[in-house]
This record gives C-alpha cells, structure tokens and sequence, in this order.
C-alpha cells in the first residue's frame, strides 16, 4: 500500500532552517529520519520544500488571474515537504509519520495514495 | 465537581472493572455489559445529586445496569426463560443493600487474553474491558488510527460473544500459557502508556501498574506475576530521573542513584522475592532481576555489568527478543568484551534495521570498542527514534 506523509511544521520549526544555531541541528535531524526511512527500502519518493515564503499561489477568478506570493499569513503550520512509502499497512506508516522531527513541531497527515483509476 | 459527581469518579475508577467483569460474566456479553454500565453511571450522574449518594453506591450501579441489561434482553426477544423475565419491573431502583461484587476482573483479563484474540488486541481490550478506557485514548498510545481501533475492539467483542468464550480462569495445564498473555498484555500498556494523552480515566501508564498490582494479588502462586511487578517497579523508580530539570534526557550510566525512588524499589525488590520463593523461573523475573542489578549502583557506587551480561544471557536462552539481545551486547561490551558485543549486534543487524535501541546500542559498543562507525549509527538512531528529548540528545552527540 502506498500511503504520503505530509510534514506541517510550525512557524517556529522554519525558522530554524535561518538560524545559524539551531539550523546544523535542524538539518541534522532531517537528514537522519530521511536516511533511515530510504534505509528500511519504503520510500516510492519524496521531497524537501523551500521555504513556504519562496511559495507562488496562482489562483482563477473567472477568466481573471490572481497570483500571489508566500502562503497564506493566517496559517500556523506550513507544508515543509513530504514523502511516499510503500508499507505493508497504516500502522507501519504511522510508525515512520511518529519519528518525523516536525511530529512534535507541527504534525504529520498520513494519507492512502489513491490509485489512478484503471484504464478500460 | 460536585460531590456526587465525584464520588461517581471514585466508584468508576475503582469498580469499573469489578461490575464490568461480573456483568459480563452473567450475560456472556461484553459490548452489552460495558454500555449498560456506561448508562448506570450517567443515571447515577442524574440521580445521586438530588437523591444523595446512596450507602452502596457500587451495588446501585450493579443493579441499574443490571436492570438496563434485563429490559435490552427482553426487548430484544434474546431470552424468554421466566426466571429471567420474572426479575424485570419497571419501577424506579430502589437502593440495594449493601454487597459485595465478586471479583471478576481476573477472569475478565483472561478472557481479554484468549488465544482466539489475535495478540495484538488483548492489551487493548483489557485497557478497555477492565478499566473502561476510550478507544481514542487507547489508539494514541498503540499508535494506530483511532477508527481502526474501535473496529479491532468490537470485533473482539463479537468474537467473545459469538465464541461464549468462557470467563473462568483456564484449566490449571493452559494457565502458564494464558498468565503469559496477561502479563504480556499488562507490560504493553505500560510500556506504551507514556504515549497515551490526557484521559479522563487517569495516566494510562499508571493504570497498568494498577493491574500489575491487581494479578499477583488474584494469583500470589505465580511467580511470573510477581516478576513483571517487580520489573514495572523498578522502571516506575527510575522514571522521574530520567529527565533532568530543563526536560533534557538523562541516560541511566547518568543518572544519580539519590534521585530514583527508595521505597519503588523496595516493593520492587520484595515483589522479586516473593517470586523467587515460588521457584518458577521465566522472562519477566530475569529482567526485574537485570534492573535490580542495575539498583544495586545504589548501595554499591558500582554497576555489575558482569552479572548483567549473565542474566541477559539466560534471558536470551529463554526468550530471544530483539530487547534482550541489544541488551545483551550492551551488558558484554560494559563487561569489557566490546568485540564480542559487535559481533552479537552483527548478528541481528537485519532484523534490527528500523530499531531505533539497536543503533543507540551500536553507536556505544563501536566507540567502547574504538571501531568506526559510530557517527553513522547515530545518525540511524536519530532518524529512529520517536521521543523528541532522546532525539535531542542524540542529536547533541552527534554534531
């Protein structure tokens, strides 16, 4: 089963990635979860994200293009990246979501990958 | 909270077992008995404010979900037997004299432990069955989604119902077999309750030192009942000096012995006694007898890794559990055999590769053994482990 964790990670947790204390352990932290999870064989695919600041946000009003930059102010936790598995079950997922550095600066939303519908 | 709000709490906490467990007895039913339960203490909730709490307030609940058992079965049609439909009236309950409920909580766990229930739903059926914990609460500890837990327990339920899973204690030949999974089953809730949030009914960590408590007070004859006791004691002794101040993780080589618990590790030390006047030995009396080792740094100043490395051994003999064996290599490497310790880490690297202990177990026998390969083995832990303090810690290692 393939399931996408998507890492949300507070404020607070990004700006981490600008602090020259706390960014060798941030990163630190990342590499290593990311180095066990392609380690164990599970990972289909996956990716870090810049920055949510670095963000463009296109939206269609009618025929009227709206586009705008970073990501909404009002939002506490920011999508940091995400990565797909291929576990035997949700638990075996939820295993891996648990050992997220963000889980305890933001959260993980672990969600089924829907197969693309067959072709006749 | 009102007075008989809280005295409702009090009687919850303390006889919910023992009433869930008799009633499901009677009716061979556990779903039925734990919501009619649930109604009785909501009647309870309505009436003791007004009416006052009465003299016997667990027979009153025993009665009234007893009656609300007696009106599902006949609107249902499930029993036409006279003897049953005789009991059934439809006045309002008056206050039975005080009695004493049977003790049925055993029983209860027993059954929760059946062979026929798959092993990884008996920890949390009996966290439900014996001490009435929410589904939700019990999904968080054994991180697994609350939806698919609530489905596994009912499931459960249905089996015990459809199966007439018996609620007597196994016959004396299965009893060691089934105390097994009782005991395996209560260590589980502990060792997961850290992970449980806030419930109403308590920490749930504390709930399965409760029925820790509970089993060898029901079978004072089974050794391994006392040692699993003795085990959670010890770990309880230890559990506050596991974090310094400032929150930061504290190894146990770190730890100052003044700041465990004297009198958790008394009761653990008596418990381990008591066990081994039985003379039955088993897995749950080697490892309280490694921590208690482990306690003796106490007295002594000293660990004796020696001993240590020897009970992991039996402990390895009798039951090959990754655990033990980490902790083995571990014992041998402080012992002064840091090469024979590699090797026996060499030996599960495999099984062991998404175990975040084994590569914190690793980092410290490569660098006891001045091999390379340290950094490497941190870097794996780091990314294993769950707990953000020992992950920080780690982290602090490694940079």
């Amino acid at each position: 089963m393939q399931f996408m964790l998507v890492f949300k990670e507070t404020t607070a947790e990004v700006a981490r990635r600008d602090d020259p204390a706390a960014a060798p352990a941030y990163w630190g932290a990342w590499q290593a979860y990311m180095g066990a999870m392609y380690g164990s064989g599970s990972v289909v695919s996956g990716n870090a994200l810049q920055a949510p600041r670095t963000a463009t946000q296109v939206r269609m009003a009618g025929d009227k293009r709206h586009v705008q930059d970073g990501p909404f102010a009002d939002t506490h936790e920011h999508l940091g990246g995400y990565v797909i598995l291929e576990t035997a079950s949700l638990e075996d997922a939820l295993k891996w979501a648990a050992r997220a550095p963000c889980a305890s600066a933001g959260s993980v939303e672990v969600r089924p990958v829907l197969p693309p519908p067959a072709t006749a | 909270m009102s007075d008989a709000a809280s005295v409702a709490e009090r009687v919850a906490r303390e006889s919910y077992g023992r009433l869930v467990a008799r009633l499901a007895w009677q009716w061979r039913d556990l779903a039925a008995a734990e919501d009619a339960l649930a109604d009785a203490f909501a009647a309870a909730l309505r009436h003791w404010p007004g009416q006052g709490v009465p003299d016997a307030p667990e027979a009153w609940l025993a009665a009234a979900a007893q009656r609300r058992l007696l009106h599902h079965a006949r609107h249902t049609r499930v029993t036409l037997d006279p003897r049953v439909t005789a009991l059934l009236d439809d006045k309002e309950p008056e206050a039975p004299a005080r009695e004493a409920v049977p003790d049925a909580r055993l029983q209860l766990m027993f059954v929760c432990a059946h062979p026929a229930i798959a092993a990884n739903v008996h920890a949390p059926l009996m966290l439900q069955a014996v001490l009435g914990l929410d589904a939700k609460v019990i999904a968080s500890a054994f991180l697994v989604s609350p939806t698919a837990m609530a489905q596994r327990l009912v499931r459960a339920k249905a089996k015990i119902r459809e199966a007439g899973l018996r609620f007597e204690t196994p016959e004396a030949r299965e009893l060691p077999e089934r105390m097994a999974a009782v005991l395996e089953a209560v260590y589980a809730a502990y060792t997961l309750g850290r992970h449980a949030p806030d419930s109403p009914v308590g920490d749930l960590r504390e709930e399965a030192l409760f029925l820790a408590r509970l089993t060898p007070q029901l079978l004072p004859d089974q050794a391994e009942a006392w040692g699993l006791l003795a085990l959670l004691l010890h770990a309880e002794a230890r559990r506050a000096a596991q974090f310094d101040a400032d929150g930061r993780f504290v190894p146990l080589a770190a730890q100052d012995p003044a700041t465990w618990s004297d009198e958790l590790i008394r009761e653990a030390e008596a418990a381990l006694w008591t066990a081994a006047g039985l003379r039955q030995p088993g897995p749950f009396q080697i490892e309280a007898a490694i921590q208690s080792a482990h306690a003796q740094r106490r007295a002594t100043g000293q660990t004796p890794w020696r001993a240590i490395a020897e009970l992991y051994g039996v402990l390895v003999h009798h039951h090959a559990s990754l655990g033990a064996r980490v902790g083995q290599a571990v014992a041998r490497a402080e012992a002064g055999e840091p090469a024979a310790a590699a090797a026996l880490l060499d030996a599960v690297a495999d099984e062991a590769a998404s175990y975040a202990p084994y590569w914190v177990a690793r980092a410290h026998v490569l660098r006891l053994a001045g091999a390379p390969g340290r950094q490497a083995a941190l870097q794996r832990a780091i990314g294993l482990t769950e707990d953000p303090r020992l992950r920080d810690y780690l982290v602090a290692q490694w940079v």
